[in-house]
């Protein structure tokens, strides 16, 4: 597959899981905003805008933080470049440039995806949550258009690649700003692992679980009440929670070896695999005792910086040869 | 009952004889069609609107930052060609492409239509197309224009006349091929009752000409398109599709020890053949436009190594440029020895004094184009133009008579098409694909356009023309 190609439909798939996750945080932001007793609604506004980096140019343009004003920003403004529908409209252009890589389903999913989106701005209303609401429909159904319409080939392994990589970055960013919001002495011992009794601590674990589509998960597998510790560990070490980190390195773990490739030193992708398969076997033996004696924050961090080396490996192994 | 009515006197008209009866050809398609009632046609047009749009087959993206592609007008009456018409056409450009093809082979090489006085040198050399760095280069078969598009038109006196040759990028076949595919869903019961020659192995026949353009063993077929904002881009990516090969853009390939390779997931890849769909001044930034992004650095030194081959070839404007238009025929009896079996168009070149008094004092009758220009613009329609226009018109010429061609105005066939209110006749062209390898090749079909405003000449989609099915019935 030429180089560029993989590329576009390794960014169309990254853009699109992006936006997913910039609404899935937006939801979570938006509820505890809601609640009475939110503590310090302004620093959780704040965190929205520090995962995304875009704090500064948040600050450029607008002197307060509102939850209204954060909403259109990250939500539906197309001016910035990292917004939710700019996303939609760069997973859009990418999937233009590779039309004839993808099935007509999954374009006229990403086409009309981005139809829909660029008449928002134009209203003086958007509801959050129907935007959010519809934004995940969009992203199912692009992933479902996929899912049930593609070859399996490499554009589908490139594809999945970009999905992933997304979803655990993502992820970690997530669950680091929000653990730090929730239980700011996460990184010493005790606090992750006593039960959230205060109730700002129970809304804010719960909203995360449920930003993470991972509520009933927890419930099923702990059928307890919620605490920080073992949130941690459904979202970092479980393998069959959809957007934990383990489901996450496991999925791109099995992909990469799908990839065509050349044989022993010449598989341009040997670096690739190597990094994947360490990140995955940390996650596989990893234990939620450990994570916590290094401190979330510091490991969260560790591990952003590997998928990122993970991310660049990818890059150079595949979408520039020469 | 659907009223069909005959063009002003004077005109050829596809379906209708001057007595305003049916012609052979289109007896039968005649019959169905009255048998439907308007508003089932009105529902099969408007699923054939929703279908390209659907499949995306559009045009027209520049300027475009939203992805509302415009779509170019399909008509669902058929233009049909009986089959003793296509036999004579099929020969006729089957001669015509190969001496345009000896032609240039012969001006980048010995020059011998000019030594024989047949065409002054100065047309040809100092032509803007001319590219002197094809001077000498032996180029595999002896092909130039892998790909030509010949479009022709049908005068009042029921002949075809060549209205010009495109050999650089010559577009459209893809509107041949999706038009067919339309047209069979829409009414499968037509095929039934017409032997229309079959056109969907066109890509299959394109692919071969392209391989047999290359000395290597299994070579290595790309397309190179200038990207999606081209507004060919979905001739580009359907064309690649079809044929199987990596549709690629200049970024994709890069020079390397004389080869050309792409860049893809497994490491680089050799490329044997590039289907270019950009023109020649933005190939290579380093021997023609260096400004351009969408070429390849270095492709031209790897070319003239022999080392790629390019479909088609650099320099091939000079053949259809407007200027040398008025000599094909003697080409035709230099290189061949043959007499020409398409008609040209009478062509004044009003760079010769004698022409251009005709041209100034006839102009309100002519149509007067630029050499170079393409694309239905900088041109006159006299009968149509405003006595203003004309008069505007004659200054540009006065200004520089080189820059300028006339032909007499044309009465294009008309073929009835569907219109606001009913069906009324419009007038057409055709435009054929024809192969080039080691033999010439073509399927029996072609590009009707259709000028969809009454009375127009203009069929070019940049002005509002539309596109037609083009039925080549088998004898």
């Amino acid at each position: 597959m030429l180089s560029r190609t993989a590329a576009q439909l390794y960014w169309m798939s990254r853009y699109l899981e992006r936006a997913e996750n910039l609404v899935r945080m937006l939801d979570v932001t938006h509820s505890l905003s809601l609640l009475p007793q939110s503590r310090g609604a302004a620093t959780e506004l704040a965190a929205c805008l520090a995962v995304t980096g875009t704090l500064q140019a948040y600050q450029a343009r607008h002197d307060r933080l509102s939850a209204e004003q954060l909403f259109r920003f990250v939500g539906v403004d197309l001016e910035n470049p990292a917004s939710v529908l700019s996303c939609i409209r760069q997973a859009r252009e990418n999937a233009h440039a590779v039309r004839g890589q993808i099935t007509s389903e999954m374009w006229e999913a990403i086409n009309t995806s981005w139809l829909e989106a660029r008449e928002l701005p134009r209203r003086s209303v958007v509801e959050p949550s129907a935007f959010f609401d519809w934004v995940k429909e969009r992203s199912h159904l692009f992933r479902g258009a996929t899912y049930g319409t593609l070859q399996r080939n490499d554009a589908y392994n490139f594809i999945r690649l970009g999905s992933f990589i997304e979803r655990a970055d993502n992820t970690a960013r997530l669950l680091d700003v929000k653990s730090q919001l929730i239980a700011p002495a996460v990184d010493t011992l005790a606090p992750v692992d006593a039960p959230a009794e205060s109730a700002p601590d129970f809304y804010a674990w719960n909203a995360l679980l449920r930003s993470l589509s991972a509520f009933e998960a927890y419930h099923a597998a702990y059928r307890d009440s919620l605490n920080g510790r073992r949130v941690t560990e459904l979202l970092v070490l479980r393998p069959d929670v959809p957007r934990s980190l383990r489901a996450c390195c496991d999925e791109i773990r099995a992909i990469l070896p799908q990839i065509e490739s050349r044989e022993g030193d010449l598989d341009a992708g040997r670096k690739v695999k190597q990094l994947a398969g360490e990140l995955a076997l940390r996650l596989e033996y990893g234990a939620v005792d450990e994570i916590l004696d290094t401190g979330l924050h510091p490991w969260l961090t560790g591990f952003l910086e590997d998928s990122a080396r993970l991310g660049l490996a990818i890059q150079r192994a595949y979408f520039e040869a020469h | 009952m659907h009223a069909l009515t005959l063009p002003p006197a004077g005109h050829y008209d596809e379906m209708l004889l001057q007595t305003g009866a049916i012609r052979p050809s289109y007896q039968a398609f005649s019959d169905w069609l009255q048998a439907q009632t308007p508003e089932a046609l009105a529902k099969k047009r408007s699923e054939a609107a929703l279908l390209f749009h659907k499949v995306g087959i559009t045009f027209a993206v520049y300027g475009d930052e939203a992805g509302a592609e415009r779509l170019i007008p399909f008509d669902t009456v058929p233009r049909i060609v009986p089959a003793e018409e296509w036999q004579m056409l099929e020969k006729g450009l089957r001669q015509r492409v190969t001496a345009l093809n000896r032609f240039l082979w012969d001006i980048y090489h010995d020059h011998e239509i000019v030594k024989a006085g047949l065409i002054p040198a100065e047309q040809i050399f100092a032509n803007a197309q001319y590219q002197p760095a094809m001077q000498g280069l032996d180029l595999p078969l002896g092909v130039y224009a892998h790909i030509t598009g010949v479009d022709l038109i049908r005068h009042a006196d029921g002949g075809y006349y060549v209205l010009e040759d495109n050999l650089r990028v010559p577009s459209g076949v893809s509107y041949m091929l999706e038009n067919r595919k339309m047209m069979m869903r829409l009414f499968p019961e037509l095929f039934a009752r017409y032997p229309v020659a079959p056109v969907a192995h066109y890509p299959a026949l394109l692919l071969n000409t392209l391989r047999q353009a290359s000395p290597a063993d299994n070579p290595t077929v790309v397309l190179l398109t200038p990207g999606p904002f081209n507004s060919a881009y979905f001739e580009h990516a359907f064309l690649a599709q079809q044929m199987g090969v990596e549709l690629v853009e200049g970024q994709d390939l890069f020079v390397k020890d004389g080869f050309v390779f792409m860049r893809t997931t497994v490491g680089p890849k050799r490329v044997d053949v590039i289907y270019r769909r950009i023109d020649d001044a933005f190939l290579d930034p380093l021997a023609f436009r260096a400004d351009s992004m969408l070429g390849v650095p270095g492709l031209l030194s790897v070319y003239k190594q022999g080392h790629v081959v390019l479909a088609n070839a650099i320099g091939t404007g000079v053949a259809d440029d407007k200027s040398i238009y008025p000599y094909v025929p003697e080409m035709i009896r230099f290189y061949l020895g043959e007499e020409p079996i398409l008609y040209n168009v009478p062509t004044w070149q009003c760079r010769k004094a004698q022409d251009l008094d005709h041209v100034l004092s006839n102009m309100a009758d002519l149509v007067v184009k630029e050499v170079h220009g393409a694309g239905g613009y900088g041109m006159l329609v006299g009968p149509a133009a405003s006595s203003a226009e004309v008069a505007d018109f004659k200054e540009r010429v006065k200004a520089n008579p080189a820059n300028y061609i006339a032909q007499p105005t044309l009465c294009l066939s008309s073929c009835p098409t569907f219109v606001e209110r009913g069906i009324a006749p419009r007038h057409i062209d055709l435009r054929p694909f024809v192969l080039s390898g080691r033999d010439v090749n073509m399927v029996a079909g072609g590009l009707t356009r259709v000028a969809l405003k009454a009375g127009s000449l203009v069929v070019n989609s940049s002005q509002g023309g539309g596109t037609k099915d083009t039925w080549i019935l088998e004898s």
